[in-house]
């Protein structure tokens, strides 16, 4: 867990550059003006609508308000297949049990509700040996090493 | 038939291990029930009306005997010595302890077996034609495709927490054996005129409150397009299906609600744009999962003549056997619906059996049927009077496939916390009447369902003659409906009218039944009759 | 009167509360009326029980007896397999389910 934020002891990330200093906005806002640089992605919400301005995003919260609610999982997916490089933030119902999935679809920070048990959160992490899928991790799937 | 490599392994081997850990935190308490229920469904393990429930996956219905061994086994171990076959050609255990549950899964991992996405809203295990591979009116097995789906699917990152479950089923034959229709995602692999292999998708169908068929929204996706195509329909399914309503959640209700067009227009975009995002394994990954389904040794010439001097046996051999790609051969149904049994359960000792006759006479092989019976695929013709001999001395006997007594039925208000009434002793009731006033024979193919709840895990919708068991004021009350097939000639059942009680309902299916057999014209079933004449001269009878 | 009942969260097993431990057998169960979600939120916070919930009952040869048929099938067994139930051997269960 690096760069544990000092005023946000619930954020965890997986990236070396700064978190950004301002709220995430709606998308509607954010696709309202310009100057924002970061955006909170609703369950209900298109990604899509983002795909033009990713240049100018550094964080797309994606947000969980109810763990079963998986909508955000794709949401995640569509802006890494899109070539977002930012900071892909999971918030809300984050659970132990389901960040390596949200890993596995390009989140690269956890901003959960209720503090992750950190030596769960690192079991949970290093669990699987292997993947079946290929995914926004881009880790080589089963297939691909089959074939190699 | 397929065997793990280290990789499929490593992954079950992961899973029970995860699997461990989690009911350990539930029982520390560091887990809410509310929390560890979506993790313990998507290992299969309800919490039912009497205990844990254990539900096992056997993809696409396929089995060895070493397998079935470790099925009894479980059940005798760590169960009541009995096990209860699906309608979803899995088995499930009643009376399971979850402290007991980690080394279930461990068990399992042994034989290559799991219980990954047996329950949850993921995509359930695959199912399949029970057939598949022998049967002599089938295309290609269509179980490569299944599996290398079943690999696709499992711990699939971006669709384990859908809207609702997902099932799927594949199939390679137009005589569909496998409700493909009624299935969220239905595919058959079919030919084209270029004579290549391709998958049909038919999307959206299935039972429950809503039932609907499912509309064919692809005529042909290339084989090496199959999970690329899978993905985007789930991905636009995960994106836009309900959640505000867990009973308008599956995809039939997305489908029907947006337009099969409308469907397939944003699932072919989606297409186009993951066909850039190498999701699909290569060719040679089908080709090596192909690899294990090739044909067992068959032995060339083998008879086909059966001596039929004892009518016992020739009953048998009519109705509980079935055609075989290679000649002297066919596939052998063990009937697990004797006269007033409970439809699907078989103890240790019939799985011992059963698991040590497909040794012996089915190259190791054996089949889970989605009725809830169990075949040996690839039986010599010429074993066919000592395999007969050794099920009748077991009790496994039945001569009653595709017949009256052959029922399905969910388990109903007896085992089911969800069930509004009691289904399997309507089965044995059933049973009992028709194999004592002799009209079985005369019924011919008479598929007959039941469900204990509008859920429909009896497939009610898809009976010539359906039955659903509703709660009226606290009391069982059952609704008959006539005209539903899971086939090729897919249809949905119409209720008749007003309910019955228990002995009722019998009676009633009694009197559509006589229906039939007065109106009938030449060769025709139950279901066509129906189809002919209408509800009325039913109702007419029923309610006069 | 309202019984409260819920499963053991090891074993599952359906249990019935006694007013002061959980019981197997659901003629051991109390009368709850008022007090069932302050039970039911101390008892599954301890773990003592999982997923507890109250049910209508009435008095019926002296025992509680649940209302509703599937609570009564869920105190007793499944009917099809007499064998499996709390009570094999006793002949006149079937009229307390039914």
């Amino acid at each position: 867990m690096d760069n544990l934020s000092s005023e946000n002891d619930t954020l965890i990330r997986y990236r070396d550059d700064e978190p950004v200093d301002h709220a995430a906005v709606t998308v509607d806002s954010f696709l309202d003006q310009s100057s924002a640089s970061a955006v909170r992605v609703e369950p209900g919400d298109d990604a899509r609508e983002l795909l033009p301005h990713l240049e100018r995003l550094s964080l797309v919260e994606v947000n969980f308000p109810a763990f079963g609610d998986g909508r955000g999982y794709s949401s995640a997916q569509i802006l890494r297949e899109a070539g977002y490089q930012g900071e892909l933030r999971a918030v809300g119902d984050v659970l132990v049990d389901q960040v390596a999935y949200m890993r596995r679809c390009g989140f690269d920070a956890f901003d959960p509700d209720a503090p992750l048990n950190e030596a769960d959160l690192e079991t949970a992490l290093s669990r699987w040996p292997e993947v079946y899928q290929g995914a926004a991790d881009k880790r080589t799937p089963i297939w691909s090493k089959r074939h190699a | 038939m397929y065997l793990y490599d280290q990789y499929d392994q490593a992954m079950v081997d992961a899973r029970v291990a995860e699997f461990r850990d989690q009911a350990q935190r539930r029982l520390e308490g560091k887990l809410t029930e509310d929390q560890f229920k979506p993790l313990r469904l998507m290992n299969g393990l309800y919490l039912q009306l009497h205990a844990y429930m254990l539900r096992v996956a056997i993809p696409y219905g396929t089995l060895n005997s070493r397998q079935m061994h470790a099925l009894a086994d479980i059940a005798e171990k760590y169960d009541r010595g009995y096990g209860h076959f699906t309608t979803r050609q899995n088995i499930q255990y009643n009376w399971i302890k979850l402290e007991d549950a980690g080394d279930i899964l461990a068990d399992l991992a042994e034989v290559e077996m799991h219980a990954i996405q047996t329950s949850g809203n993921c995509i359930r295990n695959i199912s399949s034609d029970h057939f598949a591979g022998a049967a002599a009116d089938e295309l290609v097995d269509p179980r490569p495709y299944a599996e290398l789906l079943r690999q696709w699917s499992s711990f699939h990152p971006e669709f384990s927490y859908l809207p609702r479950k997902f099932k799927i089923a594949v199939i390679a034959s137009d005589t569909d054996r496998a409700a493909m229709r009624l299935h969220d995602i239905g595919i058959q692999i079919v030919k084209n005129d270029a004579g290549e292999l391709g998958a049909a998708f038919y999307v959206g169908g299935g039972m429950g409150r809503t039932p609907m068929i499912a509309p064919c929204i692809k005529e042909f996706v290339p084989l090496d397009r199959l999970v690329t195509y899978a993905e985007a329909c789930l991905r636009v399914y995960n994106r836009h299906g309900r959640r505000d309503n867990k009973y308008k959640a599956r995809i039939k209700i997305l489908v029907h609600e947006m337009g099969a067009e409308e469907y397939t227009r944003q699932v072919d975009a989606e297409f186009d744009h993951m066909l850039s995002q190498g999701i699909e394994p290569p060719f040679a990954e089908l080709e090596r999962i192909r690899t294990f389904f090739e044909d067992p040794l068959f032995e060339e010439g083998a008879s086909a003549e059966i001596d039929r001097s004892d009518p016992d046996f020739a009953l048998w051999v009519d109705r509980n056997t079935h055609a075989h790609k290679a000649d002297g051969y066919v596939s052998a149904v063990i009937s697990l619906k004797p006269v007033g049994g409970i439809p699907g359960d078989a103890t240790s000792e019939q799985m011992r059996l059963m698991a040590d006759l497909a040794k012996d006479y089915s190259f190791d092989e054996l089949r889970v049927m989605h009725t809830q019976n169990i075949v040996l695929p690839h039986v010599r013709v010429a074993d066919l009077h000592a395999l007969w001999t050794a099920l009748e001395e077991a009790g496994l006997g039945s001569s009653n496939l595709d017949t009256i007594e052959d029922i399905i039925a969910c388990p109903g208000l007896d085992y089911c916390s969800l069930a509004n009434a009691r289904s399997i002793p309507v089965a044995q009731k059933i049973s009992e009447r028709f194999a004592a006033n002799g009209k079985t024979e005369a019924l011919g193919k008479l598929k007959l369902k039941i469900s204990g709840c509008i859920n429909a895990c009896g497939h009610h919708h898809a009976g010539h003659i359906g039955i659903l068991g509703v709660d009226k004021k606290g009391v069982e009350n059952y609704q008959l409906l006539l005209g539903g097939s899971e086939a090729e000639d897919v249809s949905l059942a119409k209720i008749t009218g007003p309910g019955f009680d228990e002995a009722g309902i019998v009676d009633a299916v009694e009197t559509a039944a006589d229906v039939y057999l007065r109106e009938r014209e030449d060769g025709e079933r139950f279901l066509d009759t129906y189809r002919r004449i209408g509800m009325a001269p039913f109702k007419e009878a029923l309610y006069g | 009167m309202r019984i409260l009942t819920g499963n053991d969260l090891k074993s599952g097993s359906v249990t019935w509360w006694t007013g002061s431990d959980w019981s197997l057998h659901v003629e051991d169960a109390v009368d709850v009326a008022g007090s069932e979600d302050e039970i039911a939120r101390r008892e599954e916070a301890s773990r003592r029980v999982n997923a507890p919930y109250a049910i209508d009952a009435e008095i019926y040869e002296g025992r509680p007896r649940p209302s509703h048929i599937k609570d009564r099938i869920r105190a007793l067994g499944p009917t099809v397999r007499p064998d499996l139930t709390l009570k094999p051997t006793d002949p006149d269960i079937g009229t307390w389910v039914i």
